[in-house]
């Protein structure tokens, strides 16, 4: 993936990131056009609540039913599966309490399979290269910038993040400063 | 409460990762020859026969089947630190959940390699797996054993994932500390992780699922683990209260493993700013309710085979009260119970020091535990004749194989330490009670102060 043509400013903590990303709306900035990169979730702060309908848990509660599904025929198939007739002395052929405990086990297996694959999908996981990505993130830094945006406005978006509190202010791209 | 900048805390938590002392290399040779001899002890017992081992009718489960029953009870430690304190949003076990999780993975990974090392055949192992063979045969669906099986596995994949997910972060921070080839595989260890809102919180919501998830798994692990006994018509066994008998002794251990294993990573890797005496006293609290709990189904579980004087059941009862096993029953009440309760009882003992001799105690009663529950049984079943003549005795074969056991655990969780923070970095950050991450206040212009493209500032 090529690097974006982006601008960004990297902020010290999440109250200078809050004001930088109202900052940008402020400014018209559409959300999607907007890159926010944080080191922790910072729940509390309302510039992290994008993006948060997600269907996992529904997801999660489907891969437990289908797999539950498949552990009840698992086990069925593997106490019918046998080519002479069992003498169970009257009990049933598939006994419903080690069926039980397979179909369970099997349910809460694809449980968490499908959690798993559903994280990696909706995040777009493994992407080894990022658009926009600056190592200052892991040292502490809150980024927020903008991608794509026009060059008339760069003036304009650099001055807000800096208004707002940016530490440093930097562009990828045809932004990148020689 | 501690204060730190984030890039304080990263230095901290990522130096054990940089630097490798002349202890750490001699502790990794140490327990690298223990469990090389522990190989060479299952060599010897594959090429000879499982004659080489103490087991012969009609004790035909003892250390090996002991060992499998402990290390899954140890794996509890995980689960209940993680995912219960998760769920219950006790914010002090941040710096707690890597260790716990990584005592999970590993406890867990060894305990199922001792069924196969039970097997006199264990390059038939693989039978217990339900695939389609040109024999035609299945695995028998009405057989614990196979039980086990689908619920080891269920519970080793939701650990490994509740530790891995966690991690992704981690590995980035780690990536971003670090240069050449070591940078590579920490790149494609995260994934590419970035940091954006969708990532974390599509994480921390996968987070909450497993930890829903985990929780009755990891109950019916154990469940099925005292099935194990409990099913089988055997004096001792045949017992109703044993799922939760079980489930109990397993948390209680794997609380008294934590702290263990968080006593030596405080002192090996110096993370006494992180790991507080507030974290040993709130899981010393944990074990003086499991060592309670504990104490009262051993008396309930004793109780009733007492009063209930049946003919078979009494035996087995009179060997470990005052019999050939009566020692061990009682060095186990002391350890599990008469030592702990003490110490974990009066909030003046309740250091660091005393929550892990507790601990101590407590591992080396629950391991006797578990091998008071098969042996004494198996010794003494149904028919008068079959009773043991010459007691159970371990060989050097079964001795060997547990303590490269014990190693292989030290021995993993060193190399985890190593390529790993062991304290989750970004959930400290993000929530731990007692450390407060310094960050605008000294590093941030004031809101309005213009910079230069690309410069830095504030920063002093």
């Amino acid at each position: 993936m090529a690097v974006a043509d982006a601008i960004y400013g990297l902020f010290p903590g999440p109250d200078s990131a809050e004001r930088a990303v109202n900052a940008l709306r402020d400014a018209g900035v559409a959300a999607d056009k907007m890159v926010i990169l944080s080191p922790e979730p910072f729940d509390q702060y309302e510039f992290t609540h994008r993006d948060h309908k997600t269907v996992m848990p529904w997801l999660a509660m489907c891969g437990g039913i289908v797999g539950g599904t498949l552990g009840f025929l698992l086990a069925r198939f593997m106490q019918m599966a046998y080519p002479f007739p069992l003498i169970t002395g009257g009990m049933p052929l598939v006994s419903p309490f080690p069926t039980g405990i397979v179909t369970y086990e099997l349910t809460m297996f694809s449980a968490v399979v499908t959690t798993v694959i559903t994280l990696l999908v909706t995040t777009g996981l493994p992407n080894w290269k990022a658009k926009v990505y600056d190592e200052e993130v892991a040292r502490g830094m809150v980024l927020i910038g903008v991608v794509d945006p026009s060059e008339s406005s760069r003036a304009d978006l650099e001055s807000r993040l800096q208004r707002a509190g940016a530490a440093k202010i930097k562009g990828t791209g045809r932004f990148a400063k020689a | 409460m501690a204060q730190k900048t984030s890039e304080q805390i990263n230095e901290e938590l990522l130096r054990p990762l940089q630097s490798t002392s002349l202890t750490y290399k001699l502790a990794l040779v140490f327990f690298v020859a223990v469990v090389a001899a522990a190989g060479f002890a299952f060599s010897y017992q594959v090429n000879n026969g499982i004659g080489v081992s103490g087991l012969q009718r009609p004790v035909f489960w003892a250390f090996y089947i002991t060992n499998f029953v402990f290390w899954i009870g140890l794996s509890h430690a995980g689960t209940l630190i993680s995912a219960i304190l998760r769920l219950c949003n006790a914010t002090w076990r941040r710096p707690v959940t890597r260790c716990a999780e990584v005592i999970t993975v590993f406890a867990l990974s060894i305990g199922a390699t001792f069924p196969v090392i039970h097997l006199g055949r264990p390059w038939l192992a693989f039978w217990l797996f339900p695939y389609p063979s040109e024999r035609g045969i299945w695995p028998n669906v009405r057989s614990p054993l196979l039980w086990d099986f689908f619920a080891i596995n269920t519970y080793l994949l939701g650990s490994v994932t509740f530790l891995l997910l966690p991690m992704l972060p981690d590995f980035a921070l780690v990536r971003d500390h670090a240069v050449g080839f070591r940078k590579k595989v920490y790149n494609v260890l995260s994934l590419g992780w970035t940091g954006t809102p969708k990532q974390w919180h599509r994480l921390e919501m996968a987070m909450s699922i497993m930890a829903i998830a985990v929780i009755p798994v990891a109950v019916s692990v154990h469940s099925i683990v005292s099935w194990d006994f409990a099913m089988a018509n055997v004096p001792g066994w045949h017992s109703t209260i044993f799922a939760p008998y079980f489930v109990c002794g397993a948390i209680f251990s794997g609380i008294a493993a934590l702290i263990i294993a968080m006593a030596l990573l405080r002192k090996f890797l110096h993370l006494e700013e992180y790991l507080l005496r507030v974290h040993f006293e709130n899981l010393g609290k944990l074990l003086l309710v499991m060592s309670l709990l504990w104490f009262y189904f051993v008396v309930s579980e004793r109780l009733t085979a007492w009063y209930g004087n049946e003919i078979f059941e009494m035996p087995t009862f009179w060997s470990t009260q005052r019999g050939d096993f009566s020692p061990l029953f009682w060095t186990m009440v002391l350890c599990n119970f008469l030592i702990p309760f003490p110490i974990l009882a009066i909030k003046r003992f309740r250091t660091i020091a005393g929550c892990v001799i507790a601990s101590i105690g407590v591992v080396i009663g629950m391991w006797l535990e578990r091998f008071l529950i098969i042996v004494p049984s198996l010794s003494s079943k149904f028919l008068p004749y079959s009773y043991v003549t010459s007691p159970y005795r371990p060989t050097w074969v079964e001795i060997t194989i547990t303590c490269g056991t014990f190693a292989a655990m030290a021995l993993l969780y060193m190399l985890f330490s190593k390529f790993v923070p062991i304290i989750a970095v970004w959930e400290l950050k993000a929530g731990d009670p007692n450390m407060k991450v310094v960050r605008e206040a000294s590093l941030a212009p004031s809101a309005g102060q213009a910079l230069p493209h690309g410069s830095e500032a504030g920063a002093d």
